[in-house]
């Protein structure tokens, strides 16, 4: 069952708190978000209409949110997942061979997760983060000027997370 | 050196702490502001001729003008940190690095309007500027820059940080609103306009973060000075994320006076192209604005030399101009395909679309799988004529502007590089493997030594 600790329901007030009385739907994007960090990374059924809950709103109210922003995952993905721009700018950096390196490295298409779970690869639209392309998102940290020396390190990097 | 006025502190050891940046001068805008009749601040923004930093350019001192004030109804400031546009970054430096900076432009600018509640609304991905955003807001406060009657003036005033969820739709200020409220980003019809009805059905004011942070050195030097600097209404100084086949990618603060020729090449700015390559192309105002061939970039179509502002960027309309947009300038070199980058282009907007219209819907669809025909050598001459009369039949039928965003740069890749587009089609081997049209459009003054 998907509840939050003590703990995340503070945190949860504090996002309602932010907006005027009655205008708590507000904080269903922060809250979404905070959802996802806390149960394991995805928005399933359950954990939507938990939130719906908690905001006192229709689930699907939730849902015609959770389903428009595309950093929702609406189904399981990997432990770690690299989130490559290949918009314009990172294209003129060549993003399109980092994705290629990263795709034949992991054994794994654009869109799948390797078989032990542990990575998940996507193409994602700019990020803002043009100037230093070709770069990815992993988490909520950036990796910016990849190489492929660089993309060996980050994968080593995560595997000694383990 | 130009004259910074927003980037100059920006690497000074521990800025973004509220001590450093308060022994700097910070702060003294809001202690100035303050003491003034906030209609007295807006007549000072409208003085310095400041324009909206965000793409449109519409001057900020008339847009706070319009915001209504009906007797009782709170009233909103909301600061656009949605920075999705393609090619621009700017606003993720001035947060990172001059945190306060920004808390000072909303503290003034709110006071101005008189909103006791200011949201910045951030790209849900530049999640760890969040983290120092609370951090500077929190130092403020404890300093007595926020909260209740900041000051002794009896204003008070909360700043909240609000993070997105991944939508370029929700840069356009009434789908940032829609999402502020908790629901999709589908942009809403205008009239009636946010300085009205905006947030929670309260009038609100939208605008960048580059244009609130901006308002501090209004307030400190006044509207007057501001406006001496730059060119025409070109005023103030403007930043710059530069980006693509460059030596120095980065963040300039420019003042609009200098020419395009100099910012590519001097090593203040971006230091010239990679390897000795010559310049192809440019887009120089954000993935939307027109793309122009390297003769019509440094040089208007009259010969003059073109300039970095609003209005030589813009000289010669769409036909041989472009725009200033959001200052994302991306710069191609003579190895890159027009073609290709203009696919990219087309299936960021399908994917950003929102969906509402159906010629935006349909036809970001449409582009982006006949550019992908014709990139890939199976593209038919009739498929570039196709190509022109879909973007043709979505501008301008739209709710939102991102029909004509995802029109433009296909209207100008086609205008300007036609023949690239029918080379791709004459040589279906090649398309992948080889560009086209260095001698066409390389250009002639740069050739390396
Ligand atoms: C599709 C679309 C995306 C936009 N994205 C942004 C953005 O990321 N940041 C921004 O400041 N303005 C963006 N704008 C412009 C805003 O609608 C609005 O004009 C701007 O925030 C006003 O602020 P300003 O007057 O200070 O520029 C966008 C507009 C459109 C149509
Ligand atoms: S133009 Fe496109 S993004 Fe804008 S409202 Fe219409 S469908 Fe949505
Ligand atoms: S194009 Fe990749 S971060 Fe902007």
């Amino acid at each position: 069952m998907v509840k939050f600790s003590e703990d995340k329901l503070k945190e949860v007030q504090s996002m309602i708190d932010r907006y005027p009385k009655g205008k708590q739907k507000s904080a269903l994007i922060p809250l979404l978000h905070l959802a996802q960090d806390e149960f394991g990374g995805w928005l399933s059924a359950e954990t939507m209409d938990y939130v719906a809950s908690i905001l006192g709103i229709e689930p699907i109210e939730v849902y015609e949110v959770a389903t428009f922003y595309s950093m929702y995952n609406l189904k399981p993905v990997g432990k770690h997942v690299f989130e490559v721009c290949h918009t314009g700018p990172c294209m003129l950096n060549g993003s399109d061979h980092i994705i290629a390196y990263i795709k034949r490295k992991l054994d794994i298409n654009v869109g799948e997760t390797t078989a032990d779970g542990m990575f998940t690869l996507k193409t994602v639209e700019c990020l803002g983060a043009c100037g230093y392309a070709p770069m990815m998102q992993m988490g909520i940290n950036y990796r910016e000027h990849l190489t492929e020396a660089k993309v060996d390190a980050i994968i080593e990097e995560c595997r000694n997370k383990q | 050196m130009a004259k910074k006025l927003l980037l100059e502190k920006a690497h000074v050891e521990g800025i973004r702490h509220y001590d450093v940046y308060r022994r700097e001068g910070g702060y003294a805008a809001v202690e100035k502001a303050l003491k003034m009749e906030p209609a007295a601040i807006v007549e000072e923004v409208k003085k310095s001729g400041l324009r909206g930093r965000g793409g449109a350019g519409f001057p900020s001192g008339m847009k706070w003008s319009f915001l209504a004030k009906p007797e009782g109804v709170p009233r909103y400031l909301v600061c656009n940190a949605d920075e999705s546009e393609p090619g621009t970054f700017k606003d993720r430096y001035l947060m990172e690095f001059l945190p306060h900076l920004l808390i000072e432009g909303l503290i003034v600018s709110s006071f101005a309007l008189g909103s006791n509640r200011t949201y910045i609304y951030i790209r849900g991905e530049y999640a760890w500027i969040v983290g120092i955003l609370e951090q500077a807001i929190a130092e403020a406060k404890q300093n007595g820059f926020l909260g209740k009657n900041i000051l002794g003036s009896g204003f008070d005033c909360e700043i909240y940080v609000q993070r997105g969820a991944g939508a370029y739709i929700c840069g356009e200020e009434t789908a940032l609103i829609e999402s502020l409220e908790g629901k999709r980003g589908n942009p809403r019809i205008k009239p009636p306009f946010p300085a009205i009805k905006g947030l929670w059905d309260c009038p609100t004011v939208v605008n960048n973060v580059e244009t609130l942070a901006a308002v501090v050195p209004i307030m400190n030097m006044g509207g007057e000075e501001y406006a001496k600097i730059g060119v025409g209404r070109s005023t103030g100084t403007k930043l710059i994320s530069a980006c693509g086949n460059i030596n120095k990618p980065g963040v300039y603060e420019i003042d609009m006076t200098i020419s395009v020729e100099e910012f590519i090449y001097s090593d203040e700015y971006c230091g010239g192209i990679p390897n000795g390559k010559r310049l192809k192309a440019c887009i120089p105002g954000g993935s939307s604005v027109p793309i122009l061939p390297a003769n019509l970039l440094l040089k208007t179509a009259k010969g003059e030399t073109r300039l970095m502002n609003y209005e030589s960027l813009s000289d010669g309309g769409f036909a041989t101009g472009s725009m200033m947009g959001s200052g994302g300038f991306i710069v191609l070199d003579e190895d890159q395909c027009v073609v290709k980058n203009t696919l990219t282009l087309a299936r960021f907007y399908r994917h950003e679309s929102c969906g509402q219209c159906s010629p935006c819907r349909e036809g970001t669809g449409w582009m982006e799988k006949i550019l992908t025909k014709i990139e890939n050598g199976k593209g038919a001459m009739s498929d570039i004529d196709l190509l022109w009369d879909i973007q043709r039949k979505i501008e301008g039928n739209t709710i939102c502007p991102l029909g004509d965003a995802a029109a433009w740069p296909v209207a100008a890749a086609i205008r300007h590089f036609r023949d690239e587009f029918e080379w791709h089609v004459n040589n279906p081997a090649r398309c992948q493997t080889q560009n086209y049209g260095l001698a066409h459009y390389a250009d002639p003054i740069h050739v390396p030594a």
